[in-house]
């Protein structure tokens, strides 16, 4: 089978649980309507101050989101053994994890386009005039995440103290995106609305990279 | 029980294998290409400082049913990953007699396991467990081929619910129908009873007995010496070593419970 059909199927079943049990984006959900609630509560930021403080809250929110959506991802696959199902199947190994890493993009990208309203009217930040390039730069960072905390949470699904330890391994990893996701989303809140290329093609470059070493340690990531 | 298995048709037809227990039907199909063994090879495993497995050498030939026994820690289920192709030997070679020349994915796609765990998604229904691992494997006519083995393995009723609301026993019996789905050619079952009361233990050895018929290669590995009494092969494993390998019925080994440290 191909690689992008075993993917499909393995996609599929990633959604079909998610809509049947909703674990992952009602928790994922909820954390960001809290950290955009309290914190436009705590700091009753200005225009100004919301256009500077936003790009990084927004990030960091989505970020820490998806660091708990993420650990799921795999334990799911150890309550009745399934990954042992899936590595005996006769499909590419890259594809059980591509499956997942679309359907953790998928997950993320929901929140995002859920929760970037609800960040522009808690803030007061127009964002209709950039809506288009907001979300290619929350994408494109949101594909390395799905990417890189795939990956890790493959990897640190057999672990002890694995809560813990996810966050640890992937936030420094993923700090290029946050810069390049922050730095990009700051030009277009911005008063020119600019979207630098040097930003967009480090996400992009991020994304390609870690993309092309996931395919090429595949074999051992799902190993037992 | 009445048991009637249909042979004598060509490599690559169908053979059928029915079996019926009071309250349960059993007809599973596997195709009747040549079946795949096992063999290993010196085979060491290490965990840390545990050796699980330690210079194991076993050949189980295709077609062969073989019961596996052993105190708890003695290696069967490090054994049966290792067939799987789950676990590598950290020394030793496993090999598959039936498969040579064939690559890695088309020999896994040969080969059923049916874990201490059951290997579904308690989210999905029992029919779509099914239909996700066919279409993993790519199988042709998966809809029909869902339904009998639902039927074979008595839950063709409850196949639209989902696995996380079934009983122990019968999680179980999905587990095994999801193992016979790809029609494998080797099936390893690791402690397959568990959870199955009285009716469930005769179908299940009425499966077991009806599966080797029909030509597959079948590795059980169990406490229950009941087993024995059907398969052609009893092996006992202990402190990661065979401890004796007999036709037939297995003889009397010692059962002691056996919890080991680093060797």
């Amino acid at each position: 089978m191909s690689l992008a059909r075993s993917a499909g199927v393995v996609l599929s079943k990633e959604l079909r649980i998610e809509l049947r049990t909703r674990d992952l984006t009602h928790t994922v959900l909820f954390f960001v309507l809290m950290v955009a609630g309290l914190f436009s509560f705590a700091f009753a930021p200005t225009a100004a101050e919301s256009r500077r403080i936003l790009p990084g809250l927004v990030w960091l929110a989505f970020f820490f989101a998806g660091t708990l959506m993420l650990q799921l991802c795999f334990v799911r696959e150890q309550v009745n053994d399934t990954l042992a199902a899936l590595r005996m199947a006769p499909i590419d190994p890259f594809a059980i994890l591509l499956g997942k890493i679309l359907a953790n993009f998928v997950f993320l990208a929901v929140t995002e386009i859920v929760f970037m309203p609800v960040f522009s009217v808690f803030y007061n930040v127009d964002i209709g005039a950039v809506v288009g390039r907001l979300f290619t730069v929350l994408f494109l960072g949101t594909f390395g995440l799905a990417v890189v905390g795939t990956v890790f949470s493959a990897m640190a699904s057999q672990a002890r103290m694995r809560e813990l330890l996810l966050p640890l391994l992937l936030l420094p990893i993923l700090a290029p995106v946050l810069i390049a996701g922050v730095e990009a989303t700051a030009g277009l809140l911005g008063p020119e609305h600019l979207l630098e290329r040097q930003w967009l093609s480090m996400l992009g470059g991020f994304d390609v990279i870690f993309l092309t070493a996931t395919w090429l340690l595949s074999g051992f990531l799902v190993e037992e | 029980m009445g048991e009637r298995v249909r042979t004598g048709l060509g490599s690559g037809a169908v053979l059928q294998s029915e079996a019926r227990v009071a309250g349960f039907s059993s007809s599973v199909e596997i195709a009747s290409q040549s079946s795949l063994g096992v063999a290993f090879e010196r085979v060491e495993k290490r965990y840390g400082g545990l050796l699980a497995l330690c210079r194991v050498s076993l050949r189980i030939e295709a077609g062969e049913f073989v019961s596996l026994f052993g105190p708890n820690g003695s290696g069967k289920t490090t054994l049966l990953r290792m067939a799987a192709l789950l676990v590598r030997p950290s020394a030793g070679s496993v090999a598959h007699p039936g498969g040579e020349g064939l690559a890695v994915e088309d020999v896994r796609r040969q080969i059923g396991l049916v874990g201490h765990k059951t290997l579904v998604y308690d989210e999905l229904t029992a029919e779509e467990n099914l239909a996700f691992f066919a279409r993993l494997y790519g199988l042709d006519h998966a809809e029909e081929r869902i339904a009998q083995v639902l039927d074979s393995v008595g839950l063709g009723k409850r196949a639209g619910d989902t696995a996380g609301t079934f009983s122990r026993g019968m999680r179980q019996r999905l587990a095994i129908a999801r193992a016979l789905i790809t029609e494998p050619r080797l099936l390893l079952f690791d402690e397959p009873a568990t959870g199955l009361d009285r009716q469930g233990r005769d179908w299940l050895e009425a499966t077991l007995d009806g599966l080797h018929r029909a030509g597959a290669t079948l590795v059980v590995s169990t406490h229950d010496e009941t087993f024995s009494a059907i398969s052609g092969r009893s092996v006992w494993l202990r402190a990661g070593r065979v401890a004796s390998d007999t036709a037939g019925q297995a003889a009397a080994a010692p059962v002691e419970p056996e919890v080991r440290g680093s060797r």
